[in-house]
């Protein structure tokens, strides 16, 4: 009877330290301070690739996408649905600024539950809290939909949300991967590639537990969407000139002109927007790497 | 040698799919028309080379050079692809990256490459103006080859 006592106390310690653990992270309260600019908005949205996976499978790539929602990703740990995030009361019509700025900062819903990772809120963490407010200023622009969002597809344990807090003690990191930046213009390609780009999330391997493995920073990893792999864009692997990353990031064509396809596709229709020199500080970063 | 029902089953499987296999002739009349598209597409990024070359300050900008280039392009929209795409000259055959989903799509595909002809066209009728003309046309000519690439070209 003693031991009883003794492992029901452990466990109420256990669930206890667990349950604090977990704890999704608050709003930061500067959030509800700013003001964003939907124009400069744009732009953050384009880095950020939100349409890529927010707008309905088979919908075309476009200025004002409707973020309806709905296409599926295949994982290890289920099929994660991507859920409707257009400007309506199925979407995020009804949020405040600052909680839709968290949702994508820190992975937490407005009513305090983790999100999955699917969402690639471990790059969005590095984001500015202007360029979210900005984000979030130009999200209320695009039309709305009021396609309601579907169920994840996944078992236990998966389904214990609260272990994502877990998983985010191991993978929510604040530092950068590549640590030092030798001037700004690298600095700011580091931001776009490892924060609001989220470039890794699918150019570098994942280990056991989905987290990215960061000692094969930019290697290639299985390719998410399919067969073949997402190829390493390491200077080693890769070969391109700073020049070459920049120019295909701009039109769409590789030094031996052939063209992005498939989910690059997407990529390169974004960085086409974005200002020369974002371009060129991605490939700057790109080509400084080890 | 006693055979194991699964391997029965596989057997009984097989001979009824038989028939709906393809041809070793069929196949090598898919395979003539995916080596010949891929040629078309390389004629592409052979003048798309030179376009982009001189857009990329690789080569020094010639207006007759560029004008040839653009030509060249706008011949090779107005080819025929009719035996181009059989039905079935897809990912599933060697060499190919081609998804099954052009041919669910065809409208699609073929409002795509009318869009690729309005670039090139555009190209066609700049490109001996200079170099920033040239320079102007490029994403517009990328943005029309990667559309339908988006959808219908499968990673590789």
């Amino acid at each position: 009877m003693r031991l009883l006592r003794w492992l029901i106390a452990l466990a109420l310690i256990g669930g206890g330290v667990f349950w604090v653990l977990t704890r999704p992270a608050p709003v930061p309260p500067e959030y509800a301070s700013l003001t964003g600019d939907a124009e400069r908005g744009a732009l953050v949205f384009a880095v950020a690739g939100c349409a890529s996976c927010h707008i309905a499978p088979g919908a075309e790539p476009s200025d004002a996408p409707v973020l309806a929602g709905g296409e599926r990703f295949v994982s290890d740990f289920g099929t994660f649905l991507a859920p409707n995030i257009s400007p309506s009361s199925q979407g995020i019509g009804d949020w405040t600024d600052a909680e839709i700025m968290h949702a994508v900062a820190a992975g937490v819903s407005p009513g305090g539950a983790h999100y999955y990772p699917a969402f690639p809120y471990t790059s969005y963490h590095f984001a500015e809290p202007q360029d979210l407010a900005d984000l979030v200023a130009h999200l209320r622009t695009l039309p709305p939909s009021d396609v309601e969002s579907l169920p994840h597809e996944i078992g236990f344990p998966v389904t214990i949300r609260r272990g994502i807090g877990l998983w985010k003690m191991l993978y929510l990191s604040e530092d950068w991967t590549v640590a030092g930046a030798a001037d700004a213009q690298i600095e700011r390609g580091r931001y776009l590639v490892e924060g609001l780009g989220h470039c890794a999330e699918c150019h570098t391997p994942r280990d056991a537990l989905g987290g990215l493995d960061r000692s094969a920073w930019m290697a290639g990893a299985p390719n998410p969407s399919g067969e073949g792999r997402v190829p390493a864009i390491t200077p080693g692997e890769l070969g391109w000139s700073a020049a070459d990353i920049a120019y295909y990031l701009e039109t769409g064509f590789t030094p031996d002109f052939d063209v992005a396809g498939g989910d690059m596709a997407d990529v390169v229709l974004n960085t086409g927007k974005l200002p020369p020199e974002d371009r060129e500080a991605i490939a700057a970063y790109l080509v400084a790497l080890p | 040698m006693i055979r194991s029902p699964l391997t029965l089953m596989t057997a009984a499987a097989l001979a009824l799919l038989g028939p709906l296999a393809v041809s070793a002739q069929d196949e090598e009349a898919l395979q003539r028309a995916i080596d010949a598209r891929q040629a078309h597409m390389q004629l592409y990024a052979h003048n798309l080379g030179i376009l982009g070359g001189m857009a990329r300050g690789n080569i020094p900008y010639d207006a007759a050079m560029a004008s040839a280039a653009a030509a060249d392009l706008g011949h090779l929209t107005r080819v025929s692809q009719q035996a181009y795409w059989p039905e079935g000259s897809d990912i599933m055959m060697e060499g190919s990256n081609a998804l099954p989903a052009i041919w669910e799509n065809l409208d699609d595909v073929f409002a795509k490459s009318g869009d690729l002809v309005e670039a090139v066209a555009a190209m066609e009728a700049v490109a001996g103006d200079g170099l920033e003309a040239v320079q102007g046309q490029m994403q517009a000519l990328g943005g029309a080859c990667v559309a339908c690439h988006r959808d219908y070209q499968q990673e590789n």
